[in-house]
Formats: structure tokens, C-alpha cells, sequence
């Protein structure tokens, strides 16, 4: 396999971007990502996004973005895995270009999410349709029920998962693409509306419309250009049960860890060399298992490291400095994308005011469903 | 020996005051529960119907029975609520229960006589020697229009008899059917809430049906009212059974377990069933006992039952009426209430 | 839901039939064609009535279809043979609500297609 690194990224902002359609989002990102690596031909593309057709109604994304990209000819296709789909998009066109059968692949994620579709619904498809839907189950009540048992397990309070909010709006507060680009306090995550007990909607990633797109090139290709080369040096991905019950423990996102292990294997690095992490808050709860199964921190100790400040931006392992999917908005498909576009960006030092000191190593974990999907990669900086 | 071999019931726990009902519409609530001799009636939950209520009677009909249920040959419900104008409640039962498929189904509907209709078809197929088991259910989750008087008794909950030969609660000593075309009450195909003639629905319907079939079956059957332990009359509110009753001879002690209208309201279909229901957990072997069904439309099913030594054996294996009457209610307001029965209108 | 779809689970639905695996002896809820031990063979089983609340939440931001009914508790229920099962708990406030405690499952509706389509039932659980 050939090294390959990341040439160039780009996203929209995070938002309710009620001018701009879904083709729309998409090619504004990818524009910006192929004027980023300043290259003139792109060979293949992956479109991560999780259901374009119930939110706007269109499936086949591939071709549609291919053709509004000005590449109407090239392979190009949409990767499904629910809100990792960005993530596993990143990690097919990854392939691609290890292989050695394409030089320059676009990786994309896009997601529409505020034109008028049932969003709560479109969302719950990621769980068990007939044994979990069927119930009335939503995917704030399927984190809340993580939530309630790491409480009844391992203490954890309601205040040191308000405390991933607080950090991740403080972040997001330093990010112009950011959706929500606000602090907010521990007293108002608490006090906010419950959306499900004990989450309340400061502790739920929102409805966002976005798109965020990466270039992937061989490391040859990469050190021809005057940016600082990012390699990927690590990709891990790894399955869970798709409904939630069937897990022998609710607190352990068992593919978290097993996506971790694999790509930091694949690296050659461990937990403790990671610079900094841009992490599936796509709610509070899930931070705090996703810092144990990556392993910075033992299990059932999440909420205590995170209201200590160790996943702050100056922290011991800073996590989500872009603002996370809380503050910087969460148009699912494009997650994925966006982690690696805050990751290469901080690793380049171009992240402003959210710049980490001196990073070399970074991750992004990207997760779908309830747990059931996870993709991670590794980052670093040549 | 022809009998009820199980029987069971089921109510749900939430509740409406009368007085919540009058405020709701300036009514003198002491003046309702006086003239009407009702105190609360039971609401079904949200996610509560003829069809569930139905099962859970059915289940606990099961347990009192001790048989499995493949064994059962026929099953039917009676209800003027069955969740589908086209469409069996009793196959979703029959599927649920474990009846299916070797079963006859039908769903019956005669205003508030169908649960009765259910249990008379049912005796008469085992009798008949057609069936080893069958079911009859009448359940219901009735609507008054709001405002209404009947909105006062409209209520929900049903009961599940299974009638056999062997191992018998109930002996069925005698039946007797009277009908006519009276139009008291209807709901036309379409119409969300029952429309009835007033006064008209006292004396020429609940009262010609009900003391026409009583005195017809103590006529056919040679006993008089004196012979009973209980009976047990339809209960449009709580006046009506205890004037038939009284007219026919019989003194209120004899009423009072069947007498369920005052906490339960009238749960149409599930009315007279479920006071038959009642009466037999408190009955003793050898007891006789009366039910009479009316049905508006109009007629009434008259039944006459003696109660066999299993009644001890099996009456502690399901929940007894009156648990399910005094048990864990959960009171609603008239905005909760509304929002339950479906009378706020929704976006799709 | 289309009716098929519908239809196609009702066993499991009306009756929480699972399947047992002949050779590890697993319950399976739904049943599978596969067992996690990988084996094949197995035998028609159902949950057991009663069981465990492992965790739960109160839903208050509710899908369309179940708009109507929120808020409402949904658990994680282990039943008593084993199997775990998501559940909504009926019948009682979010504050009666606690790990540990015991639940039987009843036979209700799970919400309507609207005003003309099918009716959806199912289990759900109520505190015993």
C-alpha cells in the first residue's frame, strides 16, 4: 500500500443554510478542498452522506455531485454507515489511493437537514426499525438510556456530562463555520428543555445543514505541494449490534474501541502520543464513553476527566477544539469530513484561535447509530 | 354440563370524575351523580382499544381456565368500538392470544348487548357439541358526545368468557333472547359519537327488553327472583339495572357485586359482562345467578347460571374486578381526557 | 409501515416468540437464522412475561407517529429468561422509574398510520 496523505480540505459553515440546496452545500465544500490542494483533476469521488432521500427526497448523490462538481465522468458514489458516513467515505477513498488505483480521490460528506422532513424519524432509521423504532424510540432516548446506565454504573453526574457542553460551545465559540458558536454554562445545560431524561437539548447535537470535503493523494504527490503534508498513517472501523438492548453492557461502544485499537495498531501509536482528538459528541454521554474506549482514560472515568478540564483545549488530550458536533452543528453525513478537516488544520497550525500547541498526532472518530458503526483515523503531521 | 370453563377482565386505570366532567360544562355535578347514581368512570389509556382490552381479559379468562389456548375453536367479540370498520378485531386477538388459525372468528355489534351476543353464540356451538372451547368477549371503549349526558357513563374495559363442558366454573341453566327494532340509540356508519332518543331510551327500550326477557326466563326456567344469589342487570347508569331489578323482584344485596357501574360507568359492550364478571368472584358454589344484557336498537340476552366448586379454585388465579376498580386509578383531567378519547383534532 | 412488514412480525410482536439456540441454548429476540455461537438449529421459545428494568429514559421529543403519546418511558427491559428488549413502560409517571425495577408485559397499541391506515400493536411494559 502506498502512504497518502490529506491535500486539501473544505466546508461550509454549520447551520440552518436555508439559501443553498443540497447539491448546493456540497460543491461549495468540494470547491473549496480542490482550491485548498491547488490540483486540476480529481479521479474518483466518495459521497458520505446518511439519507439524503428521506430528508430531500434525492438518493443517488454520486452522480448528482460528480455532474454539479464539473466531473461528470469520473467514478463516484454515495457511502452509507449512518452518521459515520463521512467517516467511512473517507476511509473507502483512502483505499483507493493506497491501492495505488487512483492519484487524486475527493472525499466528501453532506447533509440537508433542515428542509421540512421529519427529522427525528429520518434519524431513528439508524436504529432497529422493527425492535427499537417500533417502540417509539428516538436517538436522544437511545443515548439517554447510555446515559442512565454509566450513572448507575460508574457515578457519572449530570454535571460532568453538561461539562462536555460547556467545553464544546466554548470551542465551537472560537469557530466561525461553528453552528452555535456560543458559551453556555453548566447551570443552563442543566436547566435547558429536557429532550430525553436526563438529556437535555445543550447536551443533543443539532439540526444542521453542511457539507465538509478532503483531498487524498499519494504522499508523492503530497510533497510536490508547498503545505505541510498530513498523512493518514492509521484507519480502523469496526461493527457493534445495531440495537441498542442487545449489547452485554450499555456503557461500552464496543466498536469505538475496536475501530481505535485497530487504527492505532495500523499507525503504530498508542492513546498516550495522541495530540489532540476530534470525537462523535453527538451527545454529551457519548464524549465521555468515546474518551474511555480511545482509551485517554479508564473506563467509567469519562465524566470526571472531562469536568476536571483534561479534554479542554489546553487540557492533557484536547478534544473536539473545532467545537464538536454540539456547538459546531451535526449534518450527519458530513461529520465525518469535517473532524478531519479541524484535525488537518490543527496539525498544519492553521487553526487560530483553537490552535493546539504544537500537535503531531491527531485522530478522528466518526460513529453511527447507537454505537453500532465506528471509524477512526490517524493523523500525522510529516 | 355446559358452562364457562374461564372468565377474566381487564380495565384501565385511568379515571374521570363526574365532577371534572361537569365543571367542564357548567353542569351540577351533585345533581348527575344523584339522578344518575354514578361517581367516576374509566378511560382508556392512549394506547388502549377494543382490541387490547380484549386480549388482556382474554389472558386472564386463560388463567382462570387452565387450557392451552390452540384448544379454543371459536372466538368472539362483541364491541359497538371496534378500532377497524373493515377489518376483524378478533383475528388481532386470536394472533395474540395463540389462538390462530384453527378458529372460527367473528366480531358481533349491537350497541351495548354485543358482548352478551358473543357469549350466547359461543354457549350455543359447545352445546351443540361443534367446539371442544370457545370465547366470548365483550369489550368496548365508548364514546358520549361531549356535553352529552352520556359523556358522564361512556366508559372502557371488557371481559372474556370461555365456555366448555369439562371442568366447569358457571353451569349455563337456561338462556332466553328478546328483540324488536327500537330506535333508542344508533351511530350511523362515519359518525364519531352515538346520537339516542332521551327519555325515549327508558321505558319502551332498556325497560320493555330487560323485564321482557327477565320475566321470560324465570317463566321458561320455573325459578323466581327469591331463588338467586345475584343478578346482574345492563347498566346504562347506576338507576336503571336497580329499578329493572327491583320490578322483577329482585332486593339490591343481590345486585350489589354486579353493580359496578358507579366506579366503572357504562363500558357498553363490557357492561353487563363485566358485573357478571365481578359477581363471580365473590360467587359460591351453588349459587344461581341472573344476567340480563340490553342492547339499544333494541334487545336483551337473559342468562342463567349456576356456580360449580371450581368457582374456588380458579377465582384467586387472575385479578378480580374489583382490583382492577380500586387498584392504581390514575385520575385525568377534562383536557387530559379529551386528548385521550381523540376529541382534539390532530395534524395528521 | 407497509401492511407486509407489518404482518411478517407479529409473532413476535403479539406473543414475544424468540428462538433458542440448540447447541449454546441463547435466546434470541427476534429470532435469527444465524446464532452468535454460529449455529443453526434452534427452538421456538418466548420471552418471559416479567423482567428487570436495565435502564430507562422519558421521550419527549417524539417522532411524528408518536407525537400523541409523548411523553412517554421507554426501557431496556431484561426479561426474565434473559433476553433484552426495548419497551415502552406505560401506565405510570417518568418519576416511578428506576433500574431494578420489575415489569410485565402487556399487549397495547404502538401507534396508527394516520387516520385511514393500519393500526400498529405490540408489547409494552407495565410496573408490576
Amino acid at each position: 500500500m502506498r502512504e497518502v496523505a490529506v491535500i486539501g480540505i473544505g466546508m461550509t459553515k454549520f447551520g440552518e443554510l436555508w439559501t443553498k440546496s443540497l447539491r448546493d452545500i456540497f460543491v461549495e465544500a468540494a470547491m473549496a478542498a480542490i482550491d485548498d490542494a491547488k490540483v486540476d483533476q480529481i479521479g474518483s469521488m466518495y459521497v458520505g452522506s446518511m439519507t439524503p432521500g428521506l430528508f430531500v427526497g434525492q438518493e443517488h448523490i454520486g452522480a448528482l455531485m460528480a455532474d454539479y462538481l464539473g466531473t461528470p465522468s469520473i467514478p463516484a458514489m454515495r457511502v452509507e454507515s449512518a452518521c459515520c458516513s463521512g467517516g467511512m467515505a473517507f476511509r473507502a477513498g483512502f483505499f483507493e489511493v493506497a491501492s495505488g488505483h487512483t492519484d487524486v480521490v475527493l472525499v466528501g460528506g453532506v447533509e440537508k437537514m433542515n428542509d421540512g422532513a421529519d427529522v427525528t424519524y429520518a434519524l431513528a432509521t439508524a436504529a432497529d426499525q422493527e425492535y427499537e423504532v417500533y417502540q417509539g424510540v428516538t436517538f436522544p432516548g437511545l443515548y439517554a438510556l447510555i446515559a442512565r446506565a454509566h450513572m448507575h454504573a460508574y457515578g457519572t453526574t449530570r454535571e460532568q456530562m453538561a461539562a462536555v457542553s460547556v467545553k464544546n460551545h466554548h470551542n465551537g465559540s472560537l469557530n466561525e463555520r461553528a453552528q452555535f458558536p456560543r458559551e453556555v454554562t453548566v447551570e443552563q445545560v442543566l436547566n435547558a428543555t429536557l429532550v430525553a431524561d436526563p438529556l437535555t437539548m445543550l447536551e443533543c447535537s443539532p439540526v444542521s445543514d453542511g457539507a465538509a470535503c478532503a483531498i487524498l493523494a499519494p504522499l508523492a504527490i503530497a510533497k510536490k505541494l508547498s503545505m505541510p503534508v498530513i498523512k493518514v498513517i492509521g484507519t480502523g472501523a469496526a461493527t457493534d449490534t445495531l440495537a441498542l438492548h442487545a449489547r452485554e453492557d450499555l456503557t461500552t461502544l464496543k466498536a469505538v474501541k475496536l475501530s481505535a485499537q485497530s487504527a492505532y495498531k495500523m499507525a503504530g501509536v498508542k492513546p498516550t502520543d495522541v495530540s489532540l482528538a476530534e470525537v462523535h459528541d453527538c451527545f454529551s454521554i457519548a464524549e465521555i464513553c468515546i474518551v474511555e474506549e480511545l482509551g485517554f482514560v479508564e473506563k467509567g472515568k469519562g465524566g470526571p476527566f472531562t469536568e476536571q478540564g483534561h479534554t479542554a483545549l489546553d487540557g492533557k488530550i484536547p478534544v473536539n477544539t473545532s467545537g464538536g458536533l454540539k456547538s459546531k452543528g451535526h449534518p450527519v453525513g458530513a461529520t465525518g469530513i469535517a473532524q478531519v478537516c479541524e484535525i488537518v488544520e490543527q496539525l498544519r497550525g492553521a487553526a487560530g484561535k483553537r490552535q493546539v500547541k504544537d500537535p503531531k498526532i491527531g485522530i478522528a472518530q466518526n460513529m453511527g447509530g447507537s454505537g453500532a458503526s465506528s471509524v477512526v483515523h490517524v493523523f500525522k503531521k510529516e | 354440563m355446559v358452562g364457562i370453563v374461564g372468565y377474566g377482565s381487564y380495565v384501565p386505570r385511568y379515571r374521570i370524575k363526574v365532577e371534572e366532567i361537569a365543571h367542564q360544562w357548567g353542569k351540577d355535578s351533585s345533581a348527575v351523580k344523584r339522578g344518575l347514581l354514578l361517581q367516576e368512570k374509566t378511560v382508556p389509556g392512549l394506547d388502549e382499544d377494543t382490541i387490547t382490552i380484549s386480549v388482556e381479559a382474554a389472558k386472564n379468562a386463560l388463567k382462570r381456565a387452565e387450557i392451552a389456548p390452540e384448544e379454543i375453536g371459536a372466538l368472539y367479540i362483541g364491541s359497538e368500538s371496534h378500532p377497524y370498520a373493515v377489518k376483524p378485531s378478533g383475528t388481532v386477538v386470536a394472533e395474540a392470544l395463540g389462538i390462530v388459525p384453527n378458529v372460527h372468528i367473528a366480531d358481533y355489534e349491537f350497541a351495548c348487548k354485543a358482548g352478551t351476543e358473543a357469549m350466547f353464540v359461543a354457549h350455543g356451538l359447545v352445546k351443540a357439541d361443534l367446539l371442544k372451547y370457545a370465547m366470548g368477549i365483550g369489550a368496548d371503549t365508548s364514546q358520549g358526545a361531549p356535553g352529552d349526558a352520556l359523556e358522564f357513563s361512556a366508559s372502557a374495559g371488557g371481559s372474556a368468557f370461555i365456555f366448555g363442558k369439562g371442568n366447569i366454573v358457571a353451569e349455563i341453566i337456561d338462556t332466553f333472547s328478546y328483540t324488536t327494532d327500537t330506535p333508542d340509540f344508533w351511530r350511523r356508519e362515519g359518525a364519531f359519537y352515538p346520537l339516542h332518543g332521551g327519555r325515549f331510551t327508558g321505558e319502551p327500550a332498556y325497560f320493555k327488553h330487560v323485564l321482557g326477557a327477565g320475566r321470560a326466563i324465570l317463566e321458561k326456567s320455573g325459578y323466581k327472583a327469591s331463588d338467586f344469589a345475584y343478578a346482574i342487570f345492563h347498566m346504562p347508569n347506576g338507576k336503571f339495572p336497580l329499578t329493572a331489578g327491583k320490578k322483577l323482584g329482585f332486593r339490591k344485596e343481590q345486585m350489589e357485586p354486579g353493580w359496578i357501574v358507579p366506579l366503572m360507568g357504562n363500558t357498553y359492550s363490557g357492561s353487563s359482562p363485566t358485573g357478571f364478571s365481578a359477581t363471580l368472584d365473590v360467587a359460591k358454589p351453588g349459587d344461581l345467578i341472573l344476567l340480563v344484557s340490553f342492547g339499544s336498537g333494541a334487545g336483551s340476552d337473559a342468562f342463567i347460571f349456576k356456580v360449580t366448586e371450581r368457582i374456588n379454585e380458579v377465582r384467586n388465579k387472575a385479578i378480580t374486578v374489583k382490583e382492577l376498580l380500586e387498584q392504581n386509578r390514575i385520575y385525568l383531567d377534562y383536557g387530559q381526557y379529551a386528548k385521550y378519547r381523540g376529541k382534539i383534532i390532530m395534524n395528521e | 409501515m407497509p401492511s407486509p412488514r407489518y404482518w411478517r412480525e407479529m409473532p413476535q410482536r403479539y406473543r414475544l416468540e424468540a428462538s433458542q439456540c440448540t447447541e449454546c441454548g441463547k435466546v434470541s429476540f427476534p429470532p435469527r437464522i444465524v446464532c452468535g455461537c454460529g449455529a443453526r438449529d434452534f427452538k421456538k421459545t418466548n420471552v418471559s412475561e416479567t423482567g428487570t428494568i436495565v435502564s430507562y429514559t422519558t421521550i419527549r421529543v417524539a417522532p411524528d407517529a408518536f407525537v400523541i403519546q409523548a411523553p412517554y418511558n421507554i426501557a431496556i427491559v431484561e426479561a426474565d429468561n434473559g433476553v433484552r428488549i426495548t419497551t415502552q413502560v406505560v401506565d405510570c409517571a417518568p418519576e416511578e422509574l428506576a433500574i431494578g425495577k420489575k415489569v410485565k408485559f402487556v399487549f397495547r397499541k404502538l401507534y396508527e398510520e394516520g387516520h385511514c391506515g393500519i393500526i400498529n400493536y405490540g408489547y409494552k411494559a407495565v410496573l408490576v
